[in-house]
């Protein structure tokens, strides 16, 4: 039994057509293009796998949406602040907040998953790509910001049939105004979905870096609860994701500092805004200023020689190897 | 980059470590190790757990950088030139690395895109590697059907995708029965012989060494001993390779022995 399969084993080994000319592969612009797909189509390909991730990516927003904002319809009342126009229903302040809350799960466990789950290694594997370091891990990013999007998107779809829609004139795409203007112009709610984007981009990468450059620098984690305990909870509530950051003054000036100076704050005003077709360019800054150094940061980190893996012993290779 | 065929002299080394020192913290993990692997030859590293094996391992795929000696494969020096290095290496990670929820031939891709081909080679040289380690009728399956067995030999397959002339494989039999660690040693000894890659196998098992394999004892992040198997039963007086290795590493009168 045991030499039959030996000798298929070496049959099929020495007929098989591959192997060996040991021409170096193009490393052109194409070379980092596929490289880049590859990334991407893995992390989308992997999400959609995995069912009970897209459920949960689901289920979690529209909780809050459904249950938590429903009831605290009544105890919060939202004054008219920019970018609203109009009272607006506690459902619709949050809405933005919430897309938020589902780019920071996304980025901490799909970057984060790399530290605990020690069963794939598929950290080690992108590691020893040719390519460089700077370029995996950004094409990583991107990967998890694809799936974010995905989530978002389909959040948003879903929230369109409880009235939550971004409410504001047409956006026009062209030139002139008024009877003169010729071009494409883009109805409400559509004209939110796609002033939407680039911000869930944006703050999508700003977080996923976030997300990247912890994943370096904590060795082990029990699981997924510690990152929720000390970094999920601690931004999002310390945030204007569920309360305008007035409110948040009246109460504590200390607490409203820490919320002025947290990334999310700025990721989620930036997406509040771009629902409604404007730029908030505090949140921009500070979303793409953070992006940078994050990112940065991660690089660093990873970078073989000057890093934080080799001396503390990073992931999948501790000093007992 | 270059896009010339490059032209490998058969000399050359398909690994070269030179006076490798690494420390985590207060900890030696490496010293002052250095080893070679021709081409064509199957070299096994052989340590007990916490020899040094995996931080060595970690080296060679610049996990981190080597602060101290050098480390080239096929005369790539893997810190200067980390991308010519790096395409010539093919690796067998000891932890488990497919994606258990997308297919073999996805997971082929992916690693196919990793190093640059495109949908259409990737996919060639994916077919052509599922063959190499019989496993063609599985490829549309996903990797948690597999037996651990069969998932080693995708993983074979896989560091083979992009032609590489040095095989790395960190104890790549654990936890597999008789019959898969048959196999998946024979592949590769096959792919020694007929293509002349040059194979550098970490293992603590001492039946998985060939009389005609070359040996490097690592022992406490030292290397005690390289050279051939009748060598190693010369140098120590042994009868038997596990009774030269223990007298290797035990004796602790000489532990500097080289």
């Amino acid at each position: 039994m045991t030499t039959k399969i030996v000798e298929a084993a070496k049959a099929s080994a020495r007929k098989a057509s591959i192997i060996i000319d040991r021409a170096p592969e193009p490393h052109g612009v194409f070379a980092y293009y596929n490289c880049f797909k590859g990334i991407v189509w893995r992390e989308v390909l992997r999400f959609l796998h995995q069912r009970e991730r897209f459920l949960s990516a689901l289920v979690r927003p529209l909780v809050w949406l459904f249950i938590f904002a429903a009831g605290f319809r009544q105890v919060l009342g939202i004054s008219i602040i920019p970018p609203y126009e109009t009272y607006v229903l506690y459902e619709t302040y949050i809405t933005p907040g919430l897309l938020g809350m589902v780019l920071l799960f996304n980025a901490m466990q799909s970057s984060l998953s790399m530290v605990y789950d020690r069963e794939t290694g598929a950290m080690r594997t992108l590691l020893v790509s040719p390519f460089p370091r700077w370029f995996l891990l950004s094409s990583k990013l991107l990967g998890g910001v694809a799936v974010a999007i995905l989530q978002v998107y389909t959040f948003l779809f879903i929230a369109y049939f409880w009235d939550i829609q971004p409410d504001w004139p047409a956006l026009q795409l062209g030139i002139g105004e008024g009877d003169g203007f010729v071009g494409l112009s883009i109805p409400s709610p559509l004209n939110g979905y796609i002033t939407v984007f680039p911000a869930i981009v944006l703050a999508g990468l700003m977080l996923g870096a976030l997300a990247l450059f912890m994943s370096s620098v904590i060795r082990q984690l029990e699981n997924f609860a510690g990152v929720m305990n000390f970094v999920i909870f601690p931004m999002f509530f310390a945030s204007s994701a569920l309360y305008p950051l007035w409110k948040i003054r009246e109460s504590s000036p200390l607490l409203y500092e820490l919320c002025w100076w947290n990334p999310f704050t700025h990721a989620v005003e930036l997406i509040r805004f771009a629902f409604y077709g404007q730029l908030n360019l505090v949140a921009f800054l500070a979303v793409t200023g953070c992006l940078v150094v994050f990112l940065g940061a991660a690089i660093y980190a990873y970078n073989p020689s000057k890093g934080l893996i080799g001396r503390r012993g990073g992931p999948g290779a501790g000093p007992k190897g | 980059m270059d896009t010339k065929v490059e032209q490998i002299d058969a000399s050359m080394d398909a690994l070269a470590v030179n006076g490798v020192s690494h420390r985590f913290g207060d900890f030696p993990a490496l010293d002052n190790v250095s080893l070679t692997v021709s081409q064509g030859s199957f070299t096994i590293l052989l340590g007990l757990n916490g020899a040094g094996k995996s931080t060595l391992f970690a080296l060679i795929t610049r996990l981190y950088d080597n602060t101290s000696g050098t480390i080239s494969i096929l005369d790539h020096d893997v810190r200067r030139q980390p991308t010519t290095a790096m395409q010539r290496l093919g690796v067998v990670f000891q932890a488990r690395t497919l994606d258990q929820d997308l297919t073999l031939k996805q997971n082929l891709t992916y690693h196919a895109a990793l190093h640059g081909l495109g949908n259409r080679e990737a996919r060639r040289r994916a077919d052509a590697a599922l063959e190499l380690v019989s496993l063609s009728d599985r490829a549309g399956e996903k990797v948690r059907n597999l037996s651990g067995g069969q998932a080693r030999r995708v993983e074979i397959a896989r560091c083979m995708l992009h032609r590489p002339g040095l095989l790395l494989l960190d104890e790549p039999t654990v936890g597999l029965d008789i019959g898969s660690r048959e196999s998946v040693i024979a592949i590769v000894r096959e792919l020694v012989e007929t293509h002349g890659l040059g194979v550098l196998w970490a293992t603590h098992l001492i039946d998985e060494i060939k009389e005609t394999d070359e040996v490097v004892v690592l022992h406490k992040g030292k290397v005690l001993y390289t050279g051939t198997v009748p060598g190693l039963r010369n140098h120590t007086g042994a009868d038997n390779v596990s009774d030269a290795f223990r007298a290797l590493t035990d004796d602790p009168m000489k532990p500097e022995a080289a």
